[in-house]
């Protein structure tokens, strides 16, 4: 008998969702929402690998592996754009601030 | 439940909240990866042992190694801080949440009817996820390796623009 049900993996999945996207919601500081991107990731990676457990599935796996990658692109190119953002002289990493896409080369 | 499936899953909980409630980069950092490690544990208590061994050496060990790297380049300020509070008011966040309270409490009971016949317990292993990897799925593994190479052009070429613009 697995110590999870799969009721509880969908309770807690939800709860991190929702923890994470309050954190993208409230959070300004992009390397906050960042992370609380990485919480929902992790929660929708919970409830495929949940689902696999339930109904013994390697698919469940399959879609983690995936969703790991997906993870590492996100966080790759999003730090890279917020070093670039502070190489450009911006002081603070307020999100809103970043609102110009044609801003130091041109400008 | 089991009172250790319950310690981790609240460890897990608790390690989230304090992420997005902190100050300090470096110590949601921190308690990112104490959720993390404890999602690993929750992930091999339902059998998934090869899922629970990436989570810890990719997303703990890489990852939020990449995090403390880009930190530690940084120096931030906290001049948002008091923009955040403003918006924490009730006025603005009570009509949205009331409807998302809604639409919680309807989950959650939809989520208290789904039952099924429970299954015995049995391990997937690296073995059963390697072979439907490259098996049936072997389209998808190009796709991510094409999201990989995005990934890394992308990060090559915002790189190289901020030497350049230098």
């Amino acid at each position: 008998m697995p110590a999870f049900s799969f009721n509880d993996i969908l309770l807690l999945a939800t709860t991190l969702f929702s923890v994470g996207l309050a954190g993208v919601l409230v959070r300004r500081n992009m390397v906050f929402m960042l992370m609380s991107l990485d919480i929902m990731l992790n929660a929708a990676a919970l409830v495929f690998v949940g689902a696999g457990a339930r109904w013994h599935d390697a698919t469940g796996q399959v879609m983690f592996v995936l969703i790991l990658a997906l993870a590492a692109v996100e966080t790759a190119v999003g730090l890279a754009i917020i070093l670039c953002l502070h190489a450009h002289g911006r002081p603070t990493l307020d999100a809103d601030t970043g609102n110009l896409l044609r801003g130091w080369n041109h400008g | 439940m089991h009172a250790l499936a319950l310690l981790a899953a609240s460890v897990t909980v608790v390690g989230a909240v304090m992420v997005i409630t902190r100050r300090v980069a470096v110590h949601a950092v921190l308690y990112l990866v104490v959720t993390l490690l404890s999602l690993a544990v929750i992930l091999v208590m339902q059998g998934a042992s090869f899922a629970a061994m990436l989570e810890v050496i990719i997303y703990a060990g890489a990852i939020m190694v990449l995090f403390v790297f880009v930190i530690m380049m940084l120096n931030l300020g906290h001049p948002d801080s008091a923009r955040e509070k403003e918006w924490l008011r009730p006025r603005a966040w009570c009509g949205p949440g009331l409807l998302a309270a809604i639409v919680c409490a309807e989950l959650l009971y939809c989520m208290g009817t789904f039952s099924g016949p429970a299954r015995p317990f049995a391990p997937i292993t690296a073995h059963d996820v390697g072979l439907s990897l490259f098996g049936r799925y072997v389209l998808m593994v190009e796709l991510a390796s094409f999201l990989l190479l995005a990934g890394l052009v992308s990060a090559f070429h915002i790189g190289r623009n901020r030497v350049g613009g230098n």
